[in-house]
């Protein structure tokens, strides 16, 4: 019904600038015709305008933040798979390989470590929902100095991951740490986290739940806001209380807030890289890398000259990252239309 | 005649102006020198330099040190300076294979350099041009605690008992023998180097780093068999693998560790934390095979033209004055490190001393390092191999085949 109105409208524009010309036309320079037409060309400009508001603003409004996805999200994942294709030191000439960075990458331990961790990474980091949510709902009170709390717990999130790398990494020192000295209190034998193969991805998970925790936090924080008390009412008169008011009546209510930190939580563990990097720089012997972490050694690092290779690894990690994130709406998307 | 005489003052000094204003202009300089010494090192440079060339006009961008290492790549391409400081050995070879760096035969040609660099000449020279000029070297080789060899009635070892020796006194005494950080590797390989280089000799050691011998090679063996040695005996400082270079320093600080196997800038900072020259020593790596010549490792740093300079017929000139030999001596004092020219002085630091004596005594050759004769990803990968060899020996045969795998796809 809006499109008819709309096409109407036009037809009506068009009828009064032909009116107009037909009144200017028996004037004699030329110069005049010209402003005349310009005129009509800005009448019916403004026209369109009007007519088409609706339609153009959002397009013209997001045209600004297309530009920069389009330049910066989507043609580098072109480029980057078409990189990955070709052998390149990232300063010379480029050589076609075909597929076989991809056959090499088959046959990559430190591809296969990386996985491993990356696997790791995405179970573990989830903790940080549940626990997002528990220090959400303890921090949903009504005291004195809440706010002050709040912005205490939150506080890990506003720090860098660098600076958070840097107090685990002093927090996890085998000989002065405070994480041996507890140990030791408990007559335990000190351990090197950082520097044991086998716990030293577990010690970096274990400080990047520190900031993703708050950051779930106060999604919940702001979720629980949103929580209808009425229904919370409603539930308590029916005798609901504890654990089954939480699944039942709660969590329900936080399911918006419960996407945002699902996907930012396995987003973030995907890429978790500043962490490695700083804590472990990838050691010992590499069993503390990601796929991000390699795909930065081969690429970016000192040592890194495999620009193809370093590609191939990145389509690997977004490839893994399309799957876990489709599935995931999907599963959203279904959920959804159930209800 | 007079008038002769003047046309030709007047043209001379027309030439002279001329040449000055078409060589004239700014110099730009991107160095990572952004460690104390080195940074006054490079201030006094440039200003020793523009107080000679008053037309040439510095502009100096000084990087972080690690940051550098990764900005190079992007510069060389899109934005070249005049002039950047690298490395010698295989750590150019890149950028000189990409085309990033310009040939300076001529500067080498036109100041004598090929006689008073000629230690270097060799680590510059890729097919057979120069591709660069050596300013500073320094020596590695044994630090360690005088005062508390000396507790113990330990003498400096010179051969592999010996060491060994020493080693079993100071952990009797509750004395760690070896400190080492080898969270960012190339320390381990500073290790294995001298194993190797004592075990197998200088020309083995090229041969390796150049991919020619196979890392499954029995003479590889024979090196981490000597190695395991040290690590079946612990004699290198726990949890290595957690520490940087200078977090291992504390140990040795605090009297809990006695030597370290390291290049002279450690001297420095075990310096500022108190340590005095009574209390700190130096001794060259052992000898472990009478037979083979003792060769030494000496990293050499080095200036670059890049191709896409825009200055550089100033850039040469500049490298020519950091060619010479009172340039290089008033450099290296500040930087705590070797002149490359043979007529410059070296200060008379104990240490600079100990080590120029070592240096220009070595009958086996001089090796760059490691991670500057091997390529790249061969080095990454051997000297993520050594971290692992150093914590699990056992692992010793999937660590070499995992090598020798990166071998065979490097080496081409």
């Amino acid at each position: 019904m809006r499109c008819g109105q709309s096409l109407s409208l036009k037809g009506l524009v068009v009828s009064i600038a032909v009116d107009d010309s037909i009144t200017v036309d028996d004037s004699v320079t030329a110069e005049d015709f010209i402003a005349a037409e310009d005129s009509i060309k800005d009448k019916s400009m403004r026209d369109y305008w009007r007519i088409n508001q609706q339609r153009l603003a959002p397009v013209l409004f997001l045209m600004p933040g297309l530009l920069m996805f389009v330049v910066y999200v989507i043609i580098p994942i072109f480029q980057s798979v078409d990189i990955s294709f070709y052998s390149w030191d990232g300063l010379g000439e480029k050589e076609y390989v075909g597929i076989s960075n991809y056959v090499e990458l088959m046959d990559d331990e430190a591809f296969y470590t990386s996985l491993k961790n990356n696997i790791i990474w995405l179970v573990l980091y989830m903790l940080a929902i549940p626990a997002g949510l528990f220090v959400a709902l303890f921090l949903n009170q009504n005291i004195r100095g809440i706010r002050i709390y709040k912005s205490l717990f939150f506080f890990p999130f506003v720090i860098s991951q660098v600076v958070v790398g840097l107090v685990f990494s002093w927090f996890y020192d085998p000989s002065y740490g405070l994480f041996n000295k507890i140990l030791a209190f408990f007559g335990a034998d000190p351990i090197a986290v950082l520097a044991d193969e086998d716990w030293v991805t577990y010690g970096i998970i274990i400080a990047g739940l520190w900031p993703q925790t708050a950051y779930c936090m106060i999604l919940y924080l702001t979720g629980l806001n949103a929580v209808d008390s009425e229904q919370i009412e409603a539930a308590r008169l029916d005798n609901a209380k504890g654990l089954k008011l939480l699944w039942y009546i709660i969590l329900p209510q936080l399911r918006p807030a419960t996407f945002i930190a699902m996907v930012v939580t396995i987003i973030g563990a995907l890429r978790s890289f500043d962490l490695v990097s700083i804590m472990t720089n990838g050691g010992p012997w590499g069993s503390s890398r990601v796929l991000a972490f390699y795909m930065y050694e081969q690429a970016f690092s000192e040592y890194g000259f495999r620009m193809g290779y370093g590609a191939a690894i990145a389509v690997v990690l977004l490839a893994i990252m399309m799957i876990y994130i489709a599935a995931f709406l999907y599963k959203m998307y279904r959920d959804e239309r159930g209800h | 005649m007079l008038q002769n005489k003047k046309t030709l003052a007047a043209l001379f000094t027309a030439a002279s102006m001329m040449s000055a204003h078409a060589f004239s202009g700014e110099l730009v300089i991107n160095t990572d020198t952004s460690d104390p010494a080195p940074k006054e090192a490079f201030e006094t440079l440039i200003a020793g330099f523009e107080a000679e060339n008053p037309d040439v006009e510095v502009t100096w961008n000084l990087f972080d040190h690690e940051g550098y290492k990764t900005s190079i790549r992007n510069f060389l391409t899109a934005d070249a300076p005049d002039l950047a400081n690298w490395y010698a050995g295989n750590r150019m070879l890149p950028y000189v294979n990409a085309g990033l760096f310009e040939p300076v035969d001529d500067v080498w040609a036109a100041n004598g350099l090929n006689d008073s660099l000629s230690s270097a000449a060799a680590s510059m020279t890729i097919d057979g041009k120069k591709w660069g000029v050596p300013y500073t070297y320094y020596n590695w080789g044994v630090y360690y605690r005088k005062d508390i060899f000396e507790q113990n009635n330990i003498a400096v070892p010179s051969d592999w008992a010996e060491f060994k020796a020493a080693g079993e006194t100071l952990k009797a005494a509750g004395v760690t023998p070896i400190t080492i950080g080898t969270k960012y590797l190339w320390t381990a390989a500073g290790v294995f180097d001298y194993l190797n280089l004592r075990t197998n000799g200088y020309d083995f050691h090229m041969a390796l780093t150049k991919g020619e011998i196979s890392w499954t090679d029995d003479r590889v063996k024979d090196t981490m068999a000597n190695w395991k040695e040290l690590l079946d005996a612990d004699f290198f400082i726990e949890n290595h693998a957690a520490y940087s270079w200078q977090e291992a320093l504390a140990p040795m600080i605090q009297g809990k560790a006695a030597m370290y196997v390291m290049g002279n800038f450690a001297v420095a900072p075990l310096r500022d934390a108190g340590l005095t020259d009574d209390q700190l020593g130096f001794f060259q790596f052992p000898m472990i095979d009478a037979n083979v010549p003792m060769a030494e490792e000496a990293p050499t740093d080095t200036m670059h033209i890049p191709a896409n300079a825009k200055n550089k017929v100033d850039a040469k000139r500049f490298l020519a004055y950091l060619a010479r030999a009172d340039v290089q001596s008033e450099m290296n004092a500040t930087l705590g490190q070797l002149p490359i020219n043979s007529g410059s002085t070296v200060s008379d630091d104990k240490f600079l001393q100990a080590g120029y004596q070592m240096l220009s005594s070595t009958e086996g050759g001089i090796a760059q390092f490691f991670d500057r004769d091997a390529p790249a990803e061969m080095a990454s990968a051997g000297m993520e191999g050594f971290q692992e060899f150093m914590v699990k020996p056992e692992r010793l045969e999937t660590i070499l085949k995992r090598m020798e795998k990166v071998r065979s796809r490097v080496y081409k």
